[in-house]
């Protein structure tokens, strides 16, 4: 898979987003582009994650993972680019809609936007696929609460700006 | 790094479930799925109830610093759940395949174990509709409500 890190500067801070997330790393999800705009994460096939034993299909609830873990990123890199802050957003709700199994032995990504942000909502929607975006696995929306940045802590604060430890917008 | 699986041969979901009744033993049915394994999930039956359980996991977790289970993980354990409701009580004879599942997060869910239970509420002879609760101390605060549709053969 082509990719242009450089081009999406905000991947190095979904990627520490995503890395602090426990299950996230047991999954071994891999953000693989990041911008104001959008989130790609890779998930890996593995055995573990087998929900339909007779055909190796990875379980719906870790596509459901997948599209929380995207979404949620997704709304993470918008608020930091629109107002130089970290927010951490809690999910309020998610659907997701599946259109066909996932061939096993091949990684699923999920491409997530965060489409329209409000004071107290932001509203995202996510698409799972392997070969080809135009050939989805699943499709989500999903919302999510705004909550103040103050409540991020410092712990995961730093651990989200990894060096760039001058965090401009705290007073934003 | 593909650990290639062979398909296993058809699994005889009948048979398992009704091993499972004979035994009162259903967690026997959990056993078949990694899935279930890998989020540590359990299940227990109370006459004609089946209560599902998810004990506490450090890697379930999201928000280390919370610290919370990911949302995603209680989605699944809730999907899972509405899985074996549905073979112990239609006797499907496959594995239901999911179709939507749509969930509200009302609470946090903390570094608790967490329980659920599902309710079938209308199955056709193709598609099952199930709703879904799930809680953690108490089971009128509940942490997350759920919906799912899943086709049946």
């Amino acid at each position: 898979m082509k990719l242009n890190p450089e081009f999406f500067p905000l991947t190095q801070l979904a990627t520490r987003f995503v890395d602090q997330l426990t299950q996230c790393r047991r999954l071994g999800l891999k953000v693989l582009e990041a911008s104001e705009h959008h989130v790609l994460i890779e998930l890996p096939y593995s055995t573990e994650l087998i929900g339909y034993p007779d055909t190796g299909v990875i379980h719906g609830g870790v596509v459901t993972t997948l599209m929380d873990t995207a979404c949620g990123s997704a709304v993470v890199c918008a608020i930091f680019e629109k107002f130089k802050s970290l927010e951490i957003s809690p999910t309020l709700d998610l659907r997701v809609d599946y259109m066909k199994p996932a061939i096993p032995n091949k990684p699923v990504y999920g491409f997530a936007e965060c489409y329209r942000m409000t004071s107290s909502v932001a509203f995202t929607r996510a698409i799972a696929y392997q070969d080809s975006i135009d050939d989805p696995i699943a499709h989500a929306v999903g919302s999510f609460m705004r909550i103040s940045p103050e409540m991020v802590g410092e712990e995961f604060r730093q651990a989200l700006m990894g060096n760039e430890t001058k965090n401009k917008g705290d007073s934003a | 790094m593909s650990d290639s699986v062979k398909p296993a041969k058809e699994l005889d979901v009948q048979g398992i479930v009704k091993r499972a009744t004979e035994l009162n033993d259903f967690s026997h049915l959990l056993e078949h799925v990694p899935y279930a394994k890998f989020i540590g999930m359990a299940v227990e039956r109370f006459g004609d109830e089946l209560v599902f359980r998810m004990p506490a996991n450090d890697n379930n977790l999201g928000n280390p610093v919370l610290p919370a289970i990911h949302g995603g993980v209680i989605a699944g354990f809730m999907e899972m759940s509405a899985i074996v409701q549905l073979m112990v009580f239609m006797q499907t004879s496959k594995v239901p395949k999911i179709v939507d599942f749509s969930i509200d997060y009302l609470r946090a869910g903390y570094h608790k174990d967490s329980f659920a239970e599902c309710r079938i509420t209308r199955q056709g002879r193709r598609v099952a509709n199930v709703s879904i609760n799930c809680w953690q101390t108490n089971r009128k605060q509940l942490i997350a409500t759920a919906r799912a549709h899943f086709l049946i053969e």
